[in-house]
C-alpha cells in the first residue's frame, strides 16, 4: 500500500526539532524508563525545555562540553540506562568523534545521540555546518544512524528506538520544515528505505527534510510527463541496498539528495552500492560540493547550491 | 574510619610482589605491554580488588558491585594479572588468547566485551573520568549505592576531557565517585614535567570542587587502603565532593632498570631482562 504523503497538499510546516521533545516528555509521562542528558542550547521554551521542567531528576545538563557529555551518557548506559543525549549539530560529530566511536559504539551502549540543527540547516556559516557526520558516522561500526523525514517519522524513530538495540544516531534538522507524510498511518521500520513516489524515468534517493523539496522536483518534472520516484532513505546505516538496487534498475537513473558534504555521505553510499552491484544508469550527486558554504540562509544555500526543487528539476533535467 | 590490620597489609605486601612476578611473566610470553605503568599502578590495582572493593570474582555482574574504570586502558594486562590470581583465568589460557584475532580474548587494551571483569573498553585516553561521572550520575538515580572508581594517568590526565568531567562531577556533587590519579610522573617520551606539566594538580582539582587526597606513597598498599578509607560513607542521597586521589607511584616500580624510564613505557622483555626483573621485584619488595 501506497503511503499517503503531502505530495498534494499545501505545505505542512512541523519541526522535527521540537517532535523529538515532544516525544520524549510524551514517553516520561507514559512512565517509559529513560534519562535525558544536554548542552546548553535546549530553550526552556521547548517541549525538550518542558521535560525537563517536569522530570528535572532524569535530565543532565553538561554545559558546552560535547566530549564530556557524550561521554557520560555511555556511563550513565553502563549502569542500566536508556540514554537520549542530543548535541548541536556540527559539534557532535566534530568535538565528540572519538567519544561516540570509543565510548558510545565500541563500548556497545544504549545511547541515542541526537544531533539538531544538521547540514546547513542551523544557517550561521560553516563553524555552524554539521556536512560531515554522515561520512564519520558510516565508517564507525556498530552505529545506526537514522535522519527523520519530517516531525511524525522522528517521533516514530524515537519510539522505535526504546526497544532497539545498541547505539544510535539521530539527525535532526533545525526547525520548520515541511511534513512529508499527511498522517502516522505507515509503517516504519529502522533500515527500511520508504518509497514515498513511484517513479518510471528517474529514482531520487534522499533523506531526512530534503526529502520533501524532491516530491516537488518530482511534481514538477511530472508536468513535462516525467516520472520521478522519490525514496525515503530515514536510515543511513544500516543502509537498506536492496532497495536502493531495486528502485536504480526499476528506472536506469538515479540521483542523490542530501543536507550533507557529496562525499562520503548518502550520495557515497547510493554510489558504492550501486557500483559493486553493477548498476550501469546515470548517476548524479546532490549535495553540498566540497567547498566551506557560501554565507546565507539555509533556504538559499540550497538554492546556491542546487539542492532545493528548483536544482533538483534542473539536475534531472540535464541528466535525462 | 576502618582500623588498618598490619597481619592483612602484610599478606597484601606478598600479593602485590606475586602480582608483579606474574605481571612480567605474562608480559614476556606475549611480547609486548605497557610495563612501566602497569608496575606502578600495581598496588593501588591490588588494594581495591583484594580489599577495599565490594567486588566478587565469581559475581563479576552482580549489580551491587562496585565500579573500578581503567581509564589507562593500556595498563590492562596487571587487571588480567589480578583476575588469573583470583582463579577466573589460567595464564596459559591468557597468553593462548592474547591477541589472537577472532579467537582474542585479551589485547593491549581493554575490552568489556570480551573480558567481563573488565567495565570499560578503553585505550584512547582521557575517555574514563567523562564516563565515571554519566556512571556515578546513573547509580545515584537509581538509588544504588555502589561507588564508581576510576583511574587516570597523569600523563593522560592532560587531556581536556579529564577537565571538562572535574567540572562536571563537582557541578553535580558526586559523592559516589572516585578518580585516582596514578601519579608515576612519566609518560611515552619523558617525564610529564618537561612534556606538559600538570601541576599543581591538587590545587587545580580542588579549586573544580573535589575533595583531594595525597598517598606519599602509592606503591604501599597500606598507604593506599589508608586513603581508600577516607572516601566518604556510601549514600546516594547525599551530595558531596567527589574525591580525587593523587597516588605518588613510581614507573617500572620494582624493577630497577625501568624505575622512572620513560624507555619502560611500552614493549616487550627479552628473557635476560625477565630473570634481571624477577630477581628486582624480590630484592626490592616491601618489608615492614
Amino acid at each position: 500500500m501506497a503511503v499517503q504523503t503531502t505530495y498534494d497538499f499545501d505545505m505542512m510546516l512541523s519541526s522535527a526539532r521540537e517532535a523529538y521533545g515532544e516525544e520524549l516528555l510524551a514517553m516520561a509521562q507514559e512512565g517509559e524508563e529513560f534519562v535525558f542528558c544536554y548542552s546548553d542550547n535546549v530553550a526552556e521554551s521547548t517541549k525538550a525545555g518542558q521535560m525537563i521542567k517536569q522530570f528535572p531528576d532524569r535530565c543532565f545538563n553538561f554545559g558546552i562540553a560535547e566530549p564530556d557529555e557524550v561521554g557520560a551518557s555511555a556511563g550513565l548506559a553502563l549502569s542500566g540506562l536508556t540514554v537520549f543525549s542530543q548535541v548541536f549539530g556540527p559539534f557532535l560529530p566534530l568535538r565528540a568523534a572519538d567519544q561516540i566511536h570509543t565510548d558510545i559504539a565500541y563500548n556497545d551502549v544504549k545511547v541515542r545521540l541526537i544531533g539538531t540543527h544538521s547540514g546547513v540547516t542551523a544557517a550561521g556559516g560553516p563553524t555552524h555546518n554539521d556536512i560531515a557526520d554522515l561520512a564519520l558516522y558510516r565508517a564507525i561500526p556498530n552505529l545506526t544512524v537514522c535522519v527523520p523525514a519530517d516531525a511524525g517519522q522522528c517521533k516514530k524513530i524515537i519510539r522505535a528506538s526504546m526497544d532497539y538495540e545498541g547505539p544510535m544516531i539521530i539527525r535532526i534538522d533545525r526547525a520548520g520544515s515541511p511534513n512529508v507524510y499527511a498522517d502516522d498511518n505507515y509503517e516504519y521500520e529502522i533500515g527500511k528505505a520508504i518509497e514515498t513516489i513511484a517513479g518510471d524515468d528517474v529514482t531520487i534517493i534522499s533523506t531526512g527534510s530534503n526529502i520533501y523539496e524532491c516530491m516537488m522536483a518530482s511534481k514538477k518534472l511530472a508536468e513535462e510527463g516525467i516520472s520521478a520516484g522519490v525514496i525515503d532513505m530515514h536510515t543511513i546505516k544500516p543502509l537498506d541496498t536492496d532497495a536502493i538496487i531495486k528502485y536504480a534498475n526499476k528506472t536506469g537513473n538515479v540521483v542523490t539528495v542530501e543536507d550533507h558534504s557529496i562525499n562520503g555521505g548518502l550520495g557515497g553510499a547510493v554510489a558504492e552500492t550501486l557500483c559493486e552491484a553493477g548498476f550501469g544508469g546515470k548517476f548524479k550527486r546532490i549535495g553540498m560540493p566540497d567547498v566551506f558554504s557560501v554565507l546565507g540562509s539555509p533556504d538559499d544555500i540550497y538554492h546556491f547550491y542546487g539542492m532545493d526543487r528548483d536544482g533538483i528539476y534542473k539536475t534531472i533535467k540535464e541528466m535525462l | 574510619m576502618a582500623t588498618i590490620d598490619m597481619n592483612r597489609v602484610k599478606e597484601l605486601d606478598d600479593k602485590c610482589l606475586k602480582i608483579r612476578k606474574d605481571l612480567l611473566n605474562f608480559i614476556y610470553r606475549i611480547g609486548m605491554g605497557h610495563l612501566g605503568g602497569e608496575l606502578s599502578i600495581v598496588e593501588m590495582a591490588v588494594a581495591l580488588y583484594y580489599e577495599y572493593m565490594n567486588w566478587d570474582p565469581k559475581d563479576v555482574k552482580n549489580p551491587d558491585r562496585d565500579r573500578f574504570l581503567l581509564s589507562k586502558g593500556h595498563c590492562s594486562e596487571t587487571l588480567y594479572t589480578i583476575f588469573q590470581d583470583m582463579g577466573n583465568y589460567t595464564m596459559d589460557y591468557m597468553v593462548e588468547h592474547f591477541e589472537t584475532l577472532d579467537t582474542a580474548k585479551f589485547g593491549m587494551h581493554s575490552n568489556r566485551k570480551y573480558v567481563p571483569e573488565i567495565e570499560i573498553s578503553a585505550g584512547s585516553l582521557g575517555h574514563g573520568l567523562p564516563i565515571a561521572v554519566g556512571y556515578a550520575l546513573g547509580a545515584r538515580y537509581q538509588k544504588k549505592n555502589y561507588r564508581v572508581i576510576v583511574m587516570v594517568g597523569d600523563g593522560e590526565f592532560q587531556e581536556g576531557t579529564n577537565w571538562e568531567a572535574l567540572m562536571a562531577g563537582g557541578h553535580y556533587q558526586l559523592n559516589n565517585l572516585v578518580c585516582i590519579l596514578d601519579k608515576n610522573k612519566v609518560q611515552m617520551t619523558g617525564h610529564t614535567r618537561d612534556v606538559m606539566n600538570i601541576d599543581p594538580v591538587k590545587d587545580k582539582v580542588e579549586a573544580f570542587g573535589w575533595n583531594v587526597i595525597e598517598v606519599e606513597d602509592g606503591n604501599d598498599v597500606k598507604q593506599c587502603l589508608e586513603a581508600l578509607n577516607k572516601i566518604p560513607e556510601r549514600d546516594y542521597a547525599k551530595r558531596s565532593k567527589p574525591t580525587f586521589i593523587i597516588n605518588n607511584t613510581v614507573k617500572g616500580k620494582g624493577v630497577d632498570f625501568m624505575e622512572d624510564n620513560y624507555k619502560w613505557h611500552g614493549g616487550g622483555i627479552a628473557k635476560e631482562q625477565l630473570d634481571e626483573a624477577l630477581a628486582d621485584v624480590e630484592k626490592n619488595r616491601m618489608v615492614r
